[in-house]
């Protein structure tokens, strides 16, 4: 413990172990557990550093005695006759690591650049339908209250091995045998970020008018979704709907009383 | 014959501009009846040079709308401090409220003159929307500036009234004036925000085909959004103000000559820090409401705004507030070094410290994460399998809670840092208090975790517990903390103007923070319209018609940021030349001697 006296060692210590967690630690600690995870995308990466790093500066300077103390072996370096081989590295070293980060940024790269996603496209409040105007807000899945939800359930899994698996996998997971083609990747109805967020009138919109349909705001989509409008019924749209439901154990978003009153319920974050 | 003759010159020089004068306009009516004959109509849109005629209203706009939050806000400080200082005979107060009162001297005209520079701006570059709403709108608009008139004056009284109103009766009588110029600022504002929201959220039966003049006054005065917008700004204004007034505390500490000067500016930056953060506080659940309108309103426009193109500016959002808690923290915990008796209380600065780096890390985490292909690809989707739940509601609504939960914290001990309570039941009752703010973060993390089992419209009705758990914890703390301070004893003075440069950046940043914060999301709200000035009522056809990218936006913002921080620095550096502040209550108290072992 003694290598970790000062509040500098303390503050590059955390910072470490901090990158080691989120690089290193996110991806490989929950699978030990059985908890599906990935390796972080950079741009998350470096937002958590930034942010850990600014909770290092204020712990290190909350403090009088503390922020005198940190400041100790920087100044020495600076300073001390007695530091120049560790300077002379620092002086050198430094502007050449900023100008290899900067060649690496220079440097061509063929990769797509990435873009930004938004979460859920917004909807219109009616849609055309096969020739009719289906009006969205306040629309509830008609098929719920009419036959054997049993029956529906099993019409929609049909539906759904014949149309969708091959993107959306058959854990509905997104990863069906096409799905590494894509980009964006086909939905995961699992994630509770998805369907379970949504109205079944939504869900019908975004399957009966696919990618075509998606609104001018947020485009370029580069989606995939083919308009299912043009190969399934109203009925079978819906049926498939109370399948992805019931299948993955989510409950579809209700409409409030009076107005469609979402809520705020802020995904966007 | 000099009378005559002096006359004769009198009438030549009055007479001949009224022959001009007459002339011109002679001539203009004739001219003017072929023109109509031709049957004249008006542009629908004019061009501004360079930056485009969108960017020049949008720069005006938000530079009239930072000056008009200052000037809005500072007066409730000022009116507050000047109450405090009334009721507790402390002279530091009123001295606090008339120098902040000076400020607003120069900052009105800036806001009027910005005003003035959208109005002309909007005639000249969007005359069909402002005749539109020119047409729905006049009455109130010959009111505002009746009101805004009536402001003006009123300050002037405010403050050139403050010495000769200051003894007795007539110190009530200035006191009333503050009162009244709130109540004047508060109108003026409340009917901007009327032709404001109409732009986003214009009366159900208002339709493309609605001529203005039947439109119905009322109905489109108070639309959907007024009444949110109205409560959401008042409590920003007093947010921004108490920003405002701590960075103008820490510019003139990091400026001062004296150790007076030094106390007496470190005294009023904490002053200014408090009114800010606890209204921030506050201001979540107006943004709350303001957002649920918005959906009651449109569905449309709220997916767009919070789960569509908008998105992104949440996780900014999220960010910039993080900043602001930390910072305000930051600033309380530095301020910890000049109270004798804080020491007790620092060893639990670092806990608090996690627990606000993990909020802003679980709160600006996006839910859609900017990933390449290949990240895409080991993600397996577009959602993080395992961060993925951190970008939902649930998780967002509980970091910012128990964020709020530890900011009060930090007041708490802040405050209590000097003080020896005398009651007897003290001991229970901070108990009490501990376990108020523990039963208090349990509901915040039980909903928390909860509501990802939970459909989402139950969720939904969680926030609510959640807020409502914070809330009652910060009165039944509050309560109990005032009853228990009664008589308590002082373990030492605070020693004002000891207070280490770098809080007083922390300061700045809040200030900066804020401004910054307010032109972004009111391009959120703003840009939620996308291409319609009044929306689905009056289609923009404009070459401007396309929402703004992100990244321009956030250029013209940061550009609007920096003109305004320039200009109130200038207001600050004036306000430093017109007076010299008569410093006196806060003693600068000598740095104590160092404890052994400290």
């Amino acid at each position: 413990m003694g290598l970790l006296r000062t509040p500098f060692r303390q503050a590059i210590a955390i910072l470490a172990v901090a990158y080691a967690l989120i690089e290193f630690g996110i991806p490989y600690i929950p699978p030990l557990f059985g908890v599906a995870s990935a390796k972080i995308p950079n741009t998350v990466v470096l937002q958590y550093l930034l942010t850990v790093t600014v909770g290092i500066l204020i712990w290190v300077s909350d403090n009088e005695r503390r922020w005198t103390e940190f400041k100790k072996p920087i100044h020495e370096v600076l300073v001390r006759p007695d530091r120049k081989l560790a300077r002379g590295v620092l002086l050198v070293g430094v502007p050449l690591l900023m100008a290899f980060v900067a060649y690496g940024r220079a440097l061509p790269d063929m990769s797509a650049p990435p873009s930004f996603r938004a979460i859920h496209p917004a909807p219109p409040s009616s849609i055309p339908f096969q020739g009719e105007i289906i009006e969205l807000t306040g629309l509830e899945n008609p098929l719920r209250s009419v036959g054997s939800l049993d029956e529906h359930y099993e019409e929609g899994k049909r539906v759904y091995y014949q149309n969708c698996i091959a993107c959306h996998g058959d854990a509905l997971r997104g990863l069906g045998h096409y799905a590494p083609g894509f980009n964006p990747t086909p939905l995961n109805f699992q994630d509770v970020g998805t369907i379970a967020q949504l109205t079944e009138s939504f869900v019908f919109w975004r399957i009966a008018q696919g990618g075509p349909g998606l609104p001018n705001e947020g485009a370029p989509w580069n989606s995939a979704m083919p308009a299912w409008e043009n190969f399934l019924t109203a009925d079978e749209i819906w049926s498939v709907i109370i399948f992805l439901y019931e299948q993955t154990g989510h409950e579809p978003r209700r409409w409030e009383e009076l107005e469609a009153a979402e809520g705020t319920e802020a995904e966007g974050s | 014959m000099s009378e005559r003759g002096s006359l004769a010159r009198a009438l030549r020089r009055t007479a001949l501009p009224l022959l001009c004068a007459g002339a011109v306009v002679t001539a203009l009516a004739f001219l003017a009846e072929p023109l109509f004959a031709q049957g004249y109509t008006p542009r629908e849109y004019g061009d501004f040079p360079i930056i485009g005629s969108r960017a020049a209203v949008w720069i005006a706009a938000q530079l009239h709308l930072f000056f008009a939050a200052f000037v809005l806000g500072v007066p409730m400080f000022a009116v507050v401090a000047e109450l405090v200082g009334m009721l507790n005979k402390e002279e530091r107060f009123d001295k606090l409220a008339k120098e902040f009162t000076r400020l607003l001297l120069v900052s009105y005209s800036a806001t009027a003159i910005w005003g003035a520079v959208l109005v002309f701006a909007l005639i000249t570059l969007y005359p069909r929307v402002w005749g539109y709403l020119a047409e729905v709108f006049a009455p109130s608009m010959w009111v505002y500036v009746g009101v805004f008139f009536f402001e003006s004056f009123t300050l002037y009284l405010y403050y050139y009234g403050w010495d000769h109103l200051k003894k007795g009766r007539a110190k009530w009588v200035h006191w009333g004036l503050g009162i009244l110029l709130n109540l004047w600022g508060t109108i003026v504002m409340v009917i901007a925000n009327s032709w404001l929201t109409y732009m986003m959220s214009p009366p159900a039966e208002v339709t493309p085909d609605t001529a203005p003049d039947m439109v119905r006054f009322w109905s489109a005065f108070a639309n959907a959004t007024w009444m949110p917008i109205n409560v959401h700004r008042f409590i920003a204004n007093i947010v921004f103000g108490g920003a405002i007034v701590g960075a103008y505390a820490a510019f003139r500490f990091l400026s001062a000559k004296t150790d007076e000067e030094r106390a007496h500016y470190d005294w009023m930056g904490y002053i200014g820090n408090f009114v800010a953060i606890t209204a921030l506080i506050v201001l979540p659940f107006a943004g709350y409401y303001l957002g649920r309108e918005i959906y009651e309103f449109n569905q449309q426009m709220g997916t767009t705004m919070m789960g569509g193109f908008m998105s992104w500016l949440w996780v900014v959002q999220a960010f910039l507030i993080g900043v602001l808690f930390l910072a305000g923290n930051y600033y309380l915990w530095v301020g910890m070094g000049r109270i004798p008796g804080a020491e007790r209380f620092q060893p639990y600065t670092k806990y608090m410290l996690v627990i606000l780096v993990l909020g802003v890390m679980v709160w600006a985490t996006p839910r859609n994460m900017i990933a390449s292909r290949d990240e895409l690809t080991a993600m397996g989707g577009q959602f993080h399998p395992f961060l993925g739940v951190l970008g939902v509601m649930s998780a967002k609504n509980t970091a910012v809670n128990l964020m709020i939960l530890t900011t009060f914290l930090s007041f708490l001990l802040y405050g209590r840092a000097n003080k020896r309570p005398t009651v007897s039941w003290a001991q229970r009752g901070t108990i009490i208090q501990g376990a108020l703010f523990v039963i208090a973060a349990a509901i915040v993390l039980f909903y928390g975790v909860y509501g990802y089992f939970v459909p989402a419209i139950v969720r939904i009705g969680f926030s609510v517990y959640q807020v409502l758990a914070v809330l009652a914890a910060i009165g039944g703390v509050v309560t109990l903390n005032v009853l228990m301070m009664r008589g308590a004893e002082s373990r030492g003075e605070i020693r004002w103007g000891q207070m280490p440069d770098r809080a007083q950046y922390a300061l700045l940043v809040l200030a900066v923070t804020f401004t910054w914060l307010m032109g972004l999301m009111g391009f959120a709200r703003s840009g939620i319209r996308q291409h319609w000035h009044i929306y689905e009522v009056m289609r923009d056809t404009s070459v401007d018609a396309a929402t703004p990218a992100l990244g321009y936006a956030s250029i013209v913002i940061s550009a609007c940021v920096l003109m305004f921080l320039g200009m109130v620095a200038f207001i600050f550096w004036v306000g430093g030349l017109a007076e010299k502040p008569v410093i006196s209550g806060v003693g600068s108290v000598p740095p104590p001697e160092p404890a052994a072992g400290d």
